[in-house]
């Protein structure tokens, strides 16, 4: 039973950056801008909220407000560097794909040049704690919370709402019907006087928002607080893309998704303290494989029938109306 | 760059040249290249303004001070960007790259060990294996493409990371390859290394020669067999193709083990030069990072237009700044400013329909100047007389 609560406990702070991350993908793809560049724009977010806890940390702030104005310090910054994507996209018509791998390439080199230069390392490194052992009062409630409220991170909790604020933009608002609208049928929507441009606009820079805070909490869960850029964020943008087409393009399916993804991982990682697993004697590196391994399965078995946006990766032409 | 002729004038004139698409694709390219390297000099002002301008002209110039060194390390991202390229060609965007380089290079280190073939053949079977070794990691992506319907891009990033750890498992487990103590692949015997080109201090060899062999054969292909037709029609329009009774999925699958195959030689391209120091060879040191030469491969392809001929001179290029950038750590710049240099490249270059656009309108307001001088000079000025050219121009793009 400490073996299952102790894999739960680990899997949510992983499985958070994977939500959010896919989420931004879903606003982004669903308005029918296809967003490759989720790795870089994560990297970046990590990394600019990873710099200012490096420069506030010293003034004995509480960690979990540090945290918190961090998150919105890497929001910013995923949103600012999302423009690249959304202008190339929307506004010069370029291959969504390609504009994408550039950003993907130029993060990590970017950081190693500024942290090379600045910090004779690699990246940034952060001394803060920003462990929970154990929420008050909640943390003693049986069961639940052992799950939920010990060992873990103000993230998870916000990762929560985050989901639930999305799902209910997504689905209730005039905004987000609009939003759906111009990656089905752009020139539909448009006849009936949605802006098109406007709405891709919104799409990418709230993938921007939720990519850099799941970049900063991948830092935070998984990564201690720090960022590097040699490893950057390892995949996780990558996978995230996997979980969002896992998730079938929605909300509550991305988020069983990304916890399917971050369970395997956490079971890679935790070989060791698992008896029975850990008796099968099997290299480690296959459990390392699995989640990717698992992803591809997955995949092939779901995407028989693609519920892909139908518009997405198309530039918006208003002329071919 | 190969200029297309136009059939319609039969003497040469600098406008038929300027209106051909290997030359506003040419002329894109220039410019992605002048924007990275003025942001790249940017950069450098920053970090350190008083050795900018020695700085930048070393990360321009210095690469002709190893040209050895150029042709060496272009030969791996020419394999990558051929690979990567090809596939473009059939609209697929092939970044496992990186999976199929690594697989071949665990294929050709494999041979090179574990097989005692006669001296003078068993560098050509270790590069064989590398092609094998692509071919079966770039075909996974393409089975899953052609026959499962799941979205290549998520695939071959799988791929990269599968084969990464794969391979790096493999090597860390077998007791002839891996040396422990040092972390790192032993040294291969001299027969399994390609013949060197003699040059001093580089380990330029024949495979730059291979590499550029191969680029012309896929132009051929490309250009002049029905297989290529089919493959660049694919790539146009999937569905119309399909309606004339190509066989998409075949080809998906095709192309991709191609592609793979290219990869693959890469990968053993790379791992079986022959090193500067005698007893030695190229090791791998197995630490779980995808390989940047796939990356690298992407730029390339890119760059060159996804055009074979054009990925040749592309991979040159990028190896001589990466060169270039090398040598610019003796002002104290960091070679990752090429990296930054590279990736402003190609997000340039993803615009160049918008630069071919601006080409197009600077040789518009060119030839209304002429009309205008010649109505000035008493001929019929025709506003539309540009139309039936770019008619012509669009129609050579649908065909070709």
């Amino acid at each position: 039973m400490d073996t299952l609560y102790y894999l739960i406990q680990n899997t949510l702070p992983v499985a958070i950056p994977l939500l959010l991350v896919a989420l931004g993908g879903m606003f982004s793809e669903r308005s029918g801008v296809i967003n490759i560049a989720l790795e870089g724009i994560m990297l970046f977010g990590a990394f600019f909220g990873c710099l200012f806890v490096y420069f506030i940390e010293g003034t004995g702030m509480n960690p979990q407000t540090i945290l918190l104005l961090a998150m919105l310090v890497a929001a910013v910054s995923g949103l600012v560097y999302s423009f690249l994507l959304s202008f190339a996209a929307i506004n010069m018509k370029a291959d969504q794909t390609i504009t994408g791998t550039a950003m993907n390439m130029l993060v990590p080199a970017a950081i190693l040049l500024f942290s090379k230069m600045n910090f004779n390392s690699d990246g940034v490194t952060t001394n803060t704690n920003f462990y929970i052992r154990e929420v008050p009062v909640l943390g003693r409630v049986p069961v639940i919370g052992k799950l939920f409220f010990q060992n873990t991170y103000i993230t998870v909790y916000i990762g929560f709402f985050l989901l639930a604020v999305s799902t209910i933009i997504f689905y209730t608002t005039r905004f987000g019907l609009r939003l759906r609208a111009c990656g089905e049928h752009p020139h539909a929507a448009d006849s009936v006087g949605i802006n098109v441009y406007l709405m891709r606009y919104a799409g990418v820079s709230i993938s921007g928002i939720l990519g850099g805070i799941g970049g900063f909490f991948y830092a935070v869960g998984v990564m201690d607080g720090n960022t590097n850029g040699h490893t950057g964020v390892a995949g996780f943008g990558f996978l995230a893309l996997a979980v969002m087409i896992f998730g079938q393009w929605k909300p509550v399916k991305i988020f069983f998704a990304a916890l399917f993804f971050a369970f395997l991982r956490t079971l890679a990682y935790s070989i060791a303290l698992i008896p029975f697993l850990d008796e099968l004697n099997i290299n480690q590196t296959f459990y390392k494989i699995l989640p990717y391994l698992a992803t591809m399965i997955v995949l092939a078995f779901t995407s028989g029938k693609s519920r892909a946006p139908k518009a997405e990766g198309i530039p918006y032409d208003k002329s071919q109306r | 760059m190969p200029e297309k002729k136009n059939t319609t004038k039969k003497v040469f004139n600098l406008e038929s040249v300027l209106k051909s698409k290997g030359f506003s694709a040419f002329m894109a390219a220039l410019f992605a290249i002048f924007l990275g390297l003025i942001f790249g000099f940017i950069v450098m002002t920053v970090a350190s303004p008083a050795n900018s301008l020695p700085g930048f002209r070393t990360v321009l110039l210095g690469g002709f001070r190893r040209l050895g060194d150029v042709f060496y390390f272009a030969t791996p991202i020419l394999m990558t960007g051929l690979s990567v390229g090809f596939a473009f060609k059939m609209g697929l965007f092939n970044i496992g790259a990186s999976g199929q380089y690594t697989m071949g290079m665990f294929f050709a280190l494999y041979v090179g060990f574990m097989l005692k073939p006669a001296d003078g053949i068993h560098w050509l079977i270790c590069v064989l294996a590398g092609f094998l070794g692509g071919l079966l990691w770039g075909l996974i992506p393409g089975v899953f493409k052609a026959l499962l319907n799941v979205n290549e891009v998520i695939t071959s990033i799988m791929t990269n990371y599968i084969g990464m750890y794969l391979v790096d498992m493999l090597i860390q487990s077998n007791g002839a390859m891996y040396v422990p103590s040092k972390t790192r692949t032993a040294y291969l015997p001299q027969s399994a290394q390609l013949p060197p080109l003699g040059v001093d201090n580089s380990s330029v060899n024949i495979s730059i020669f291979i590499a550029i062999f191969i680029a012309v054969i896929l132009y051929i292909i490309l250009n002049k067999t029905v297989f290529g037709y089919e493959l660049k029609a694919t790539g146009y329009n999937r569905f119309a193709s399909q309606y004339a009774g190509m066989s998409g999925k075949r080809n998906i699958i095709i192309t991709m083990a191609v592609a793979g195959a290219l990869s693959g030689l890469g990968g053993a391209f790379a791992i079986l030069a022959p090193s500067t120091i005698p007893g030695s060879s190229m090791t791998y040191e197995p630490i779980n990072i995808i390989a940047a030469n796939g990356f690298n491969g992407i730029a390339v392809a890119l760059l060159g237009n996804s055009s074979p001929i054009g990925i040749i001179f592309s991979a040159l290029f990028i190896s001589h700044i990466q060169r270039g950038g090398t040598l610019a750590s003796l002002f104290g710049y960091k070679p990752e400013i090429i990296d930054i240099v590279i990736s402003v490249i190609i997000y340039f270059s993803a615009f160049s329909m918008l630069m071919k656009s601006i080409l197009d309108r600077i040789v518009k307001k060119r030839r209304e100047m002429r009309t205008k001088d010649h109505a000035e000079t008493g001929g019929k000025d025709d506003p539309d007389a540009d139309n039936p050219a770019r008619a012509l121009d669009n129609d050579k793009k649908g065909v070709n």
